[in-house]
C-alpha cells in the first residue's frame, strides 16, 4: 500500500511538471498545445536512448531530451506564430501522432511497439526497489519545486506580464512594441523543455517506455489537471495534477467494482469518465479550484487631491 | 512507370474519399470558427451506423451510406447542442479542447458497445477490374461514385437553395447575415448536421475499403486536417483540392517511405504549406 502511494505521488509529480509546462503556454500566453504528449515522448525517448545506448550520464540525457523537445516546440510555434490559434491546435495534435508513429516504426532505434526496457535510473540496483522509489519521489519533488519556483518567477516578472498581454490581445502587445512572435516562440520552447523534462524523468523512473505510453489521452489528463486546478495559476497546475491522479485511480477502483463488464468495457468507462469530466469542468468551473489571481501592482498611495479621473 | 500510374489512380480515389470528411471539417470551421476535432468520432459513428445497417439490417453498402450520413449528422447536432455550443462563447480554443475531450467520450461509447475488434462490412466478393495494366476494385469505384455524388449534392445545395445560401452568408459575415434576419443558431445546427454527416460518410467509405474499429475516425484525422489546411481552412473547394493533393502525395510517398508513414505525409504537407503559403492553396475563404 505504501509502495502504491509512493508510485502515485511520483506520477502526480510528473503530471504536475506537465501541467506547469502547459500552464506557461496555455495559461499564461494563451497558446494551445493539444499534443503535449508528443513533447513528453521526445524527452523520454531522447534521454532513454542516450543513456542506454550511448552511455551518456543521466543528467546529460535529461538535458538533451529537454533541448530536443524545446527545438521541436520552437519549430512548431514558429510555423504557426502569425496564424490563428486554431492552426497550433491542429499542428500540435498532428505532431504528437507523428512522434508516436516514428517511435512505433523506427524499430532499429526505438525497438518499435515493443518499447525500450532497462533504462537506467539513479542508484537503481544499488538500493532496494522501495528505497529507489523513495529517492525518485524526492527527485521528482525537487524537479516540481524548481520548475514551480521558476514559473512563479516568470509569472510575476515583466516578462510574464508581456505573456499575459499576448494572451489577452496580441495585437495590443504588438502595438506596445513587444516582439510578439519572439515571445511566443520562446514561451513555447521553454514549455516544451519542461514537458520534455517530465518525459525524461518518466523513462528513468519506470525503466521502460513504449509508444502506447504516449497516447493522446495523456494530453487530456494534463489539460484536465490544469483546467480543474486553475488555468493561469501555477499552484492550480500542481493541485490539479494531484487531483487528476487521485481521480484516475478512483475510477480504477470504481470501474473494477462494476459487475459483468468485460475488461475492454471497463477501460472504455474509465476513458469516458475522464473525457466527460473535462467537459463538465469546462462548463461548471472554467476558472478551476485555484483561480488565477493576477499579481497586482500596488500603486504608491495616490495623493488625495480629489481630482476626478 | 505503371507502378506510378497505379499509385496515382489509388491516390485520386483515396483523395476523393478523403475530400468528404475534409469538407465536413472545413464547412464547420467556416461557419462556427473553431476546429471541431469531433469529426474523428463522428466518422467512427457513421462507420458503425453503416455497419449495423449493412450487417444487421441487410442493406447494400450504398444504402447503408445514407444511414451513416443521417446517424452521424444527427449525433453531430445533438453533441454540439449539449456540449460544444455552450462553450463556444469562451473562445475557439476552449471549444477545441472540449472537442478533443468529446471525441474521446464518443469513441469510448462505441468501444463500450462493440469492443476493439476489427469488423468488416458484408460485401459481395468481386474480381478487380484490369485495364491497361492498372487494377481497380469495383468497391473502390462504387466508393468513388458515392463520394462524388455526396459532394455534388452539397455543391448544388450550397449554390442553389435558400438555406445553402444562408449558410454561406453566415460563413462569410455572421454579423451582416444576422442583420438580414438569418438565424445563426439554425444555420449552426444545419452545418453540424451536414458536416458531421459527411464525416460519417467518410468514415464508412474508409471502412468499406478495409475494416472498422473505434479508432477508425481518429486514424484518418491527420489526413483530414492536412486536406483542410493545405486547401485553405474554411474553403470547401480548397478542401477538395487539398484532399486530392494529400491523397496522391500519400500514395506516391510509398515509392520512398514505409507504408506506416503515409499519415505523416499529411503532417509534413501542413508544415510546408503553412510555411510557404499560410492561407492554403485556394486561400482561406468560405465558399
Amino acid at each position: 500500500m505504501e509502495g502504491y502511494l509512493v508510485a502515485m505521488a511520483t506520477f502526480a509529480a510528473l503530471y504536475a511538471l506537465l501541467a506547469l509546462g502547459l500552464n506557461l503556454v496555455w495559461g499564461m500566453t494563451g497558446m494551445i498545445n493539444l499534443g503535449l504528449v508528443g513533447f513528453y515522448a521526445v524527452g523520454a525517448y531522447v534521454s532513454a536512448l542516450l543513456t542506454k545506448k550511448a552511455g551518456w550520464p543521466m543528467a546529460a540525457g535529461v538535458l538533451a531530451g529537454m533541448l530536443l523537445a524545446a527545438m521541436a516546440g520552437a519549430a512548431l510555434a514558429l510555423v504557426t506564430a502569425r496564424l490563428r490559434g486554431d492552426y497550433l491546435a491542429i499542428i500540435t495534435l498532428g505532431f504528437s501522432e507523428v512522434v508516436r508513429l516514428v517511435a512505433s516504426n523506427e524499430i532499429w532505434l526505438t525497438n518499435g511497439t515493443d518499447g525500450i526496457s532497462g533504462i537506467p535510473g539513479p542508484w537503481r540496483g544499488q538500493v532496494t526497489p522501495a528505497t529507489f522509489n523513495l529517492i525518485y519521489l524526492g527527485l521528482a519533488g525537487v524537479a516540481v519545486a524548481a520548475v514551480y519556483l521558476a514559473m512563479q518567477r516568470v509569472r510575476h516578472s515583466p516578462y510574464g506580464r508581456v505573456l499575459r498581454a499576448i494572451r489577452d490581445d496580441d495585437q495590443v502587445a504588438a502595438v506596445a512594441g513587444k516582439p510578439v512572435i519572439a515571445f511566443k516562440v520562446e514561451a513555447f520552447a521553454v514549455s516544451a523543455a519542461v514537458l520534455g523534462l517530465a518525459g525524461a524523468l518518466y523513462g528513468h523512473y519506470t525503466s521502460y517506455i513504449a509508444p502506447e505510453g504516449f497516447v493522446p489521452l495523456i494530453s487530456i489528463y494534463i489539460v484536465l489537471a490544469l483546467t480543474a486546478g486553475g488555468t493561469g495559476s501555477n499552484t492550480g497546475a500542481v493541485v490539479g495534477a494531484f487531483l487528476v491522479v487521485f481521480f484516475l485511480e478512483s475510477t480504477r477502483f470504481v470501474t473494477a467494482a462494476l459487475p459483468g463488464l468485460k475488461p475492454v468495457q471497463v477501460a472504455a468507462v474509465r476513458e469516458f469518465l475522464i473525457g466527460a469530466s473535462l467537459i463538465v469542468v469546462l462548463r461548471v468551473r472554467p476558472a478551476g479550484l485555484v483561480p488565477e489571481r493576477l499579481p497586482r501592482h500596488v500603486p504608491p498611495a495616490a495623493p488625495a487631491t480629489g481630482a476626478a479621473r | 512507370m505503371s507502378e506510378v500510374a497505379q499509385l496515382l489512380v489509388n491516390g485520386l480515389v483515396a483523395g476523393t474519399i478523403l475530400a468528404v470528411p475534409a469538407i465536413g471539417f472545413t464547412a464547420i470551421y467556416a461557419v462556427l470558427r473553431f476546429p471541431n476535432f469531433t469529426v474523428a468520432s463522428h466518422a467512427t459513428i457513421g462507420a458503425f451506423a453503416g455497419y449495423v445497417a449493412n450487417t444487421a439490417g441487410g442493406l447494400p453498402a450504398w444504402a447503408a451510406v445514407g444511414v451513416a450520413f443521417v446517424v452521424a449528422g444527427a449525433a453531430g447536432v445533438v453533441n454540439d447542442e449539449i456540449v460544444l455550443k455552450p462553450l463556444r462563447p469562451a473562445g475557439a480554443l476552449t471549444a477545441a479542447i472540449a472537442a478533443v475531450a468529446l471525441t474521446i467520450v464518443l469513441e469510448n461509447v462505441v468501444r463500450f458497445v462493440w469492443g476493439n475488434d476489427l469488423r468488416g462490412y458484408d460485401l459481395p466478393i468481386r474480381r478487380d477490374w484490369q485495364w491497361a495494366g492498372l487494377r481497380i476494385g469495383p468497391q473502390q469505384v462504387e466508393n468513388l461514385a458515392i463520394a462524388v455524388l455526396a459532394m455534388a449534392a452539397l455543391f448544388l445545395f450550397l449554390a442553389f437553395t435558400r438555406t445553402g445560401k444562408a449558410m454561406r452568408a453566415v460563413a462569410d459575415n455572421p454579423m451582416l447575415a444576422g442583420i438580414k434576419g438569418i438565424n445563426a443558431d439554425m444555420v449552426g445546427r444545419l452545418v453540424n448536421f451536414v458536416g458531421m454527416g459527411l464525416a460519417g460518410i467518410g468514415g464508412m467509405l474508409l471502412g468499406l475499403d478495409t475494416s472498422i474499429d473505434p479508432l477508425t475516425g481518429f486514424r484518418v484525422i491527420l489526413s483530414v486536417f492536412a486536406a483542410a489546411v493545405v486547401g485553405g481552412l474554411g474553403s470547401i473547394p480548397g478542401a477538395v483540392v487539398g484532399a486530392l493533393t494529400i491523397g496522391v502525395a500519400e500514395e506516391l510517398s510509398l515509392l520512398s517511405l514505409a507504408p506506416a508513414y503515409r499519415t505523416a505525409v499529411g503532417f509534413a504537407a501542413i508544415l510546408v504549406v503553412l510555411t510557404l503559403r499560410p492561407r492554403g492553396l485556394l486561400g482561406e475563404r468560405a465558399y
